[in-house]
């Protein structure tokens, strides 16, 4: 949505009352006072940059799932879900889970071992500098940039759905989010991310909750859906057999390893964002627990996400189209399903905390990018490369002002998005061209002793480089989408995931031949970072449902009745 | 995170709390005067016992993780 549609939308979606401000107001008094409380517990670079590695599994947890629940995943899934139906899930489900329980029972170990305080951090001590910068210099600019352009939708949202003034959305969002990080640190980020988490659930778990109410149970629902909209919309599997039998025009090999293994991977193992959450816990177990908890509860958001959008295509009496359209006749678009049924079943107060669920949605999300950024850029930048004589208090201290200065460059992205509105398709296409191929260079190097440390920089580059290749090759020429992503039919989606497959292709095969080619390091070298020459304390003396790989076992199982259910 | 100071379960409940609070008032008011365009399925008076819950909520986890009772 850009500026220009927002203004010729109708003025407001709802209209909040007095007690419904008094739940905003209070939501943000206690993320601050919490930043407050927690500032005195940030005084060392272990304190402020890794939150003291003393967070419990459950927090770790929480907080990883949290860093990626931001408002507009809510919103956006939603208006997925009413635009493709339950076709969405495959993001919460098959994209995220087996990932999650990979990152906890098999990769967390050498993050956790090596005493890593970031992902590029790790890509030093097993690749080498070139490596670690590489990435590093890629994540910090592109972790900004996203930051500013979630803020300038949100800001969008707040406009469309309350009729706030954008500049206002924008700043006092992000002062806010810029105070209690700089306060408190990844502390105070994880304290609020935890808190948001049980506001967006608190917020939002009411809507499908009488959303079934109303249209009379699950059976029901699907029986209107197939009237109002297609029976594939409510079949997971079993429409994938063909790009054209389905409404995303995606074929299964798509879903399963373009977005399964390489886009699902690629984020939930290497994204530092959300690995920071984790490498905060205060012992190997509660860091393998983690994101297992993370999955547990992933599972459940599309009750929260995906089905008021499939609800939404039952219950609305209206047709909800495309923003082009909507502004043509003054109907409304996809992407307000969510604030729509919001306003459907909320009254007063209860529409408080669902727009408060929104606003915590993304603070938190905002408050992962800027923490990620201000220790990728301390530790893997400044520290890397500008000075590396510094003192522990100058670094912290160099920590708060670039949280100050990461959320100044994201509220500048925002404004430069808002003046050219076309940036926004370009960054978010930037971001997947680094996450593909940087999980071909961890896992290589995590399980495969090998690797070398030039085998692995030409490899994350030459991926890194195919990736924006092919995406440059499809804007060129629309055709080469039958080579891209197999078939001309494909959708945008279907184009990243096959874009994002054959670019983690290149990644290995380069990283694999010139580790052949080159010397690897020295086997002393790679202890606590690579499978085969670390020792990973065993479990045998913990009772079994104590066990990380128990619960992994039984998330996994209730994965594949989930997907089952609904096939 | 309990281990010094306050636990971030009380402030979670200390929301939940306030939340509750708020959500029951305006629900329980809007019993007594109901408004000229209720939401849908009015009748059901969510916000009563969704704010009732978590009220409930907020209090267990206001009590159970109060700073007093850690030290």
């Amino acid at each position: 949505m850009n500026l220009a549609l927002a203004m010729l939308l109708p003025e407001r979606l709802v209209r909040l009352s007095a007690v419904d401000y008094a739940i905003i107001v209070f939501y943000f008094v206690l993320v601050l006072a919490i930043g407050w409380y927690l500032k005195g517990r940030a005084n060392t670079g272990e304190d402020f940059f890794m939150a003291g590695r003393e967070m419990t599994a459950w927090i770790a947890g929480l907080s990883f799932l949290s860093a990626n629940l931001g408002a507009l995943e809510l919103m956006g899934w939603a208006a997925s879900a009413y635009q493709y139906g339950i076709l969405a899930t495959h993001w919460y489900w098959i994209g995220a889970i087996p990932a999650m329980l990979f990152l906890g029972i098999v990769m967390m170990p050498f993050y956790y071992i090596s005493k890593t305080h970031s992902v590029p951090g790790y890509l030093r001590l097993r690749f080498g500098e070139s490596s670690r910068t590489l990435a590093a210099i890629s994540f910090a600019f592109m972790t900004v940039l996203m930051s500013g352009i979630n803020m300038y939708s949100m800001a969008l949202v707040m406009k469309v759905v309350l009729g706030w003034n954008i500049n206002f959305s924008i700043w006092v969002s992000s002062l806010t989010v810029a105070v209690y990080v700089a306060l408190g640190g990844l502390r105070s980020a994880i304290f609020n991310e935890v808190l948001q988490f049980i506001l967006i659930w608190a917020g939002a778990l009411l809507i499908p909750i009488l959303g079934l109410v109303e249209a009379g149970g699950w059976s029901n629902l699907k029986l209107q859906i197939a009237q109002n909209a297609s029976p594939a919309y409510t079949h997971l599997w079993s429409t994938l057999g063909s790009f054209h039998n389905n409404p995303m025009g995606i074929h299964w090999t798509g879903i399963v390893f373009g977005l399964g293994f390489v886009i699902s991977f690629g984020y939930w193992t290497t994204d530092f964002l959300v690995v920071q959450r984790v490498l905060a816990a205060k012992d190997l177990r509660s860091a393998k627990l983690a994101p297992i908890i993370g999955a547990a509860f992933k599972m459940l958001v599309p009750f929260i996400v995906i089905l008021p959008g499939l609800l939404g295509l039952a219950v609305l009496p209206m047709k909800l189209t495309g923003e082009t359209m909507a502004v043509a006749t003054g109907g409304h678009s996809y992407n307000e399903v969510l604030p729509l049924m919001l306003a459907r079943y909320c009254g007063p107060g209860l529409l408080g905390l669902g727009i408060t669920a929104l606003i915590a949605g993304f603070m938190s999300g905002m408050a992962g990018n800027v923490s990620a950024f201000t220790t990728v850029w301390t530790y893997d930048i400044y520290r890397a490369l500008i000075n590396k004589g510094g003192s522990d208090h100058h670094y912290v201290n160099m920590g708060r002002w670039c949280t100050i200065l990461g959320v100044l460059i994201s509220v500048g992205t925002a404004y430069l998005v808002m003046q050219f509105a076309s940036i926004m398709d370009y960054v978010q296409a930037l971001f997947s061209f680094f996450v593909a191929p940087l999980f071909g260079t961890v896992v290589l190097g995590m399980l495969w002793k090998r690797a070398s440390g030039p085998g692995g920089f030409w490899g994350l580059l030459a991926g890194t480089l195919s990736s924006i290749g092919m995406w440059a090759w499809v804007k060129a020429d629309h055709s080469a989408l039958r080579y891209v992503a197999l078939s001309a039919n494909a959708r945008d989606m279907a184009e990243n995931m096959y874009r994002a497959l054959w670019s983690w292709i290149i990644c290995v095969l380069v990283t694999v031949v010139i580790s052949y080619m080159t010397q690897p390091k020295p086997v002393s070298e790679l202890e606590g970072l690579v499978y085969g020459v670390t020792a990973i304390p065993q479990e045998a003396e913990v009772p079994i449902y104590h066990r990380p790989v128990f619960w992994a076992i039984i998330v996994g199982a209730f994965f594949v009745v989930l997907n089952i259910l609904v096939w | 995170m309990r281990e010094r100071g306050i636990s971030i379960w009380f402030f979670i409940g200390l929301s939940l709390l306030v939340n509750g609070v708020l959500i029951v008032s305006a629900g329980v008011w809007q019993i007594f005067n109901p408004p000229a365009n209720p939401v849908v399925l009015f009748h059901l008076h969510a916000n009563v016992w969704w704010g009732a819950m978590l009220l409930v909520f907020g209090l267990i986890y206001c009590v159970r993780f109060a700073p007093r009772r850690q030290e």
